[in-house]
């Protein structure tokens, strides 16, 4: 397992796979370095390598370098890569019919604010890359905006040269989080807060969630879009049914655990022994 | 980079509660600065360090 240092989610797997008598390696992503051509130093080669960077970017080269090689990262490059652009996630979302939320792009002002007068206000801008609801803003009127496309052109950096806009859905500060693994939707949870935002690592408070069918259905269905693996998805539910928002492929659930009654850590020890047993014999190129 | 031997904090030198199956690299919260620290020696003495800052790409 590769982490940046070992969070609440880290040790739980630590647990699960000790429960299960399998020798885990815990790798800090900050000690990996190594030739592109060869296996990275300080991973032991191993079936199967679980990928639990803080960083996405850390997540997708290390997804890539371990498939060049043909290890066996999970997730794949493609589903980490995907999951961690809103833009990839959004057109995935769309390309496989799954009920979301969708969103509009922008490149300059004058298409931003062009873009939000066809949205209507209030409207959410979010970066591309990024998580935890971290610069994610609630825009309600035109002044917002342009306040939003100054700080985002004094930040600078490639990725705020996008603007991600998406219409604000008023759900009394809830939406769901659902656990998908190896394409079953095993748990979910509805994340509750006195703001907009329901993002646990700002303090929404999480409570277990029985499945049905359509949450059910949803749920896997995002996940296929974008790849499979372990996902978590975050969907809002409207008069229109479910609808995903994002899909996550490092998921947290350290609250998610007690409050559903599902062994979470478990399910994902037991999906990647089951891929370190389908890897191939000969196991990955040194 | 703040660093100190022991159960104090490295920032604030509360005392910072440690569980009996602490793993190196596990977080930690101090509970009296609020400072996340991370565990970068477990013998022949702990040590905590100030966890990384939170960068741009960090997440889900």
């Amino acid at each position: 397992m590769v982490c940046t240092g070992v969070r609440a989610e880290e040790k739980m797997l630590a647990a699960a796979f000790s429960a299960r008598d399998v020798e885990l390696h815990v790798v800090d992503d900050r000690t990996i370095h190594g030739d592109l051509g060869s296996w990275p130093e300080t991973l032991p080669q191993v079936d199967a390598v679980l990928l639990r960077s803080k960083s996405h970017w850390r997540n997708v080269v290390i997804a890539r370098w371990l498939e060049s090689l043909g290890g066996c990262p999970i997730n794949e490059s493609r589903v980490i890569e995907t999951c961690g652009d809103k833009v990839l996630t959004t057109l995935a979302l769309l390309k496989e019919g799954v009920p979301t939320l969708g969103a509009s792009l922008a490149f300059a002002i004058p298409g931003a604010e062009m873009t939000a007068e066809a949205i209507g206000y209030p409207l959410v801008v979010k970066p591309v890359i990024g998580s935890w609801g971290r610069l994610v803003g609630k825009v309600n009127d035109p002044d917002a905006l342009d306040l939003v496309l100054d700080h985002k052109a004094a930040l600078g950096g490639a990725p705020h040269t996008v603007t991600y806009l998406q219409r604000f859905v008023e759900t009394g500060g809830q939406d769901i989080r659902s656990f998908v693994v190896d394409g079953r939707c095993i748990a979910a949870i509805a994340r509750t807060s006195e703001g907009w935002k329901t993002n646990t690592a700002l303090g929404a408070k999480a409570t277990g969630l029985e499945l049905d069918s359509e949450l059910i259905s949803a749920s896997e269905a995002a996940a296929l879009a974008v790849g499979g693996g372990i996902v978590a998805v975050d969907l809002f539910e409207t008069d229109d049914g479910y609808l995903v928002n994002e899909v996550n492929a490092t998921m947290e659930f350290r609250n998610s655990v007690d409050t559903t009654g599902v062994d979470i850590p478990g399910v994902i020890a037991d999906y990647v022994l089951g891929e370190a047993e389908a890897a191939p014999a000969e196991g990955p190129r040194a | 980079m703040s660093v100190a031997i022991g159960t104090a904090c490295p920032i604030c030198a509360g005392a910072v509660d440690t569980p009996d199956d602490v793993m190196l690299g596990e977080l930690l919260d101090c509970d009296e600065c609020g400072s996340e620290l991370e565990v970068t020696q477990l013998a022949p003495g702990l040590e905590l360090t100030e966890a990384p800052m939170c960068a741009e790409d960090w997440g889900e």
